[in-house]
């Protein structure tokens, strides 16, 4: 423990580099993924596309991925920018089936209900389908998040730095209490971002909020019956 | 675009498909780790996702367990099991299977689980002992969602063992981690590429496979149909992802 005081400084730091190399690619993941999801939905020759490529790109290990990318975007191989692009990457090879499966499960009857009041496609996507299909989203958006946070240390082999830097150092040192705490503190991420989102979720769609409720005094009632 | 070239020169030099460290043997070393982890995590995961799908009991556990296992940091993982149990094969295949682990029990369980009710209760109703509904009704249904967890092990598995190599052990991750610090970017990107390819071929025959084990009952029943919808393949894939 006491190195994790003495060294509280660079483990902080370390943590808000790993924050900022995970950011950027859950919330880009998301924004490019719902167009796509969207677009997988609503036609059958895009959706076999779409969902085939994308679970193509999931398959590239992530370490590849990291090192090819510099060859195809010219950039250098320690830019942070290929981590981000990598990370983008896998976040969108997961969340189109999501977004797209989240599009399906909105029933059809209220999709002809809201065409049948008047809205225009453009119009309902944003007032009906996608309020509909949020649930579903944010729980693929917290699959994104986790597995993101968990692979950004992958790119501290070649050398992006990030919370895995601890890992490298302490196997390097034979020093467990550094491993750990890498650890620890990639989960401390992962568990903030996983409560955000589902917080998100909720502020968001206030009504999930009082179904959760009420299935949940729903299955408090059943319990009680079966008692 | 010439490091592509040069990495393309590199994979195609026969200098590099010879002895111990060429790709053949690099490639077979990295398969024997894949298939040992599979071995491994598969008596754990689909002994455990059998039991859970077949009695119900246990499932929130596992539902939390899987969810908790994929925030883990794999590499750190690796390298404290390395320094607990000293650089060897056997911290990897334990690091390996703590991953393989959940896609197979998700995988499983939920494949149980998407069965109709109604068929269970008809297999119990004929008198088949509980062991009967497990070998003859539920895993033959459930096979295909079984074997999808098995693909979605394996590619973690085979992306996660490149990671091995900086321990350093053997498989493709070789390549990577001996040219990188000498700079020698034309094998550090041909050896990803043959990670890539090797991933890309495994997931390929374990679609092929997930499609040849569906029972014959089944496909009698959906060529009839024309389309049977498979309701619980998305879940999975979301659970095993």
């Amino acid at each position: 423990m006491s190195w994790v005081f003495a060294n509280v400084e660079q483990i902080w730091e370390l943590t808000l580099t790993h924050i900022g190399l995970s950011i950027p690619p859950i919330v880009l993941g998301f924004l490019l993924s719902v167009p796509l999801g969207w677009v997988a939905h609503r036609y059958a020759v895009s959706r076999s596309i779409l969902l085939t490529v994308s679970g193509l790109l999931y398959t590239i290990p992530s370490l590849s991925l990291f090192l090819v990318l510099p060859a195809i975007l010219g950039t250098t191989q320690l830019d942070p920018v290929n981590v981000i692009v990598a990370m983008t990457i896998y976040a969108i090879a997961l969340m189109v089936r999501s977004a797209a499966d989240g599009f399906g499960s909105v029933e059809p009857s209220v999709r002809q209900s809201a065409t049948a009041i008047g809205y225009s496609e453009w119009g309902r996507f944003w007032a009906v389908e996608l309020p509909l299909a949020g649930p579903v989203l944010v729980a693929g958006m917290r699959v994104v998040s986790a597995s993101t946070v968990s692979l950004i240390s992958v790119g501290s082999l070649i050398g992006v730095s990030s919370l895995g830097y601890l890992f490298i150092d302490g196997l390097n040192r034979q020093f467990t209490v550094e491993i750990l705490t890498g650890i620890v503190a990639t989960i401390i991420i992962a568990v903030i971002f996983d409560l955000a989102l589902v917080g998100l979720g909720r502020l968001l769609m206030p009504w999930t909020r009082s179904s959760a409720k009420a299935q949940r005094r729903r299955a408090a009632a059943r319990v009680e019956v079966a008692a | 675009m010439s490091l592509f070239a040069d990495a393309f020169a590199w994979l195609f030099d026969a200098a590099n498909w010879a002895g111990p460290n060429g790709i053949p043997i690099r490639t077979l070393e990295h398969l024997l780790y894949t298939l040992v982890t599979l071995v491994a995590a598969g008596v754990v995961g689909v002994t455990l996702g059998l039991y859970i799908g077949h009695t119900g009991k246990l499932r929130g556990a596992a539902v939390i367990v899987t969810g908790s296992l994929r925030a883990l940091p794999t590499l750190g993982l690796l390298f404290l099991f390395a320094l607990w149990l000293g650089i060897g094969l056997t911290p990897v295949i334990i690091v390996l299977a703590i991953l393989a682990v959940p896609p197979l029990l998700a995988g499983t369980y939920s494949g149980i689980e998407a069965i109709e009710r109604s068929t269970v209760d008809a297999a119990r109703a004929m008198g088949m002992t509980e062991w009967q509904i497990l070998a003859k009704v539920e895993i033959p249904l459930a096979m295909p969602l079984i074997v999808s967890g098995l693909r979605s092990a394996a590619l973690q598995v085979i992306a996660t063992a490149t990671i091995a190599a900086y321990l350093p052990l053997g498989g493709l991750g070789r390549f990577v981690f001996d040219n990188l610090s000498l700079r020698r970017w034309d094998a550090v990107i041909g050896g990803a590429i043959v990670v890539t390819v090797l991933a890309l071929i495994v997931d390929g025959l374990f679609a092929l496979l997930e499609r040849s084990v569906v029972s014959r009952g089944v496909r009698a029943a959906r060529s009839r149909d024309g389309s049977a919808a498979q309701p619980a393949r998305k879940s999975v894939a979301a659970d095993a992802a």
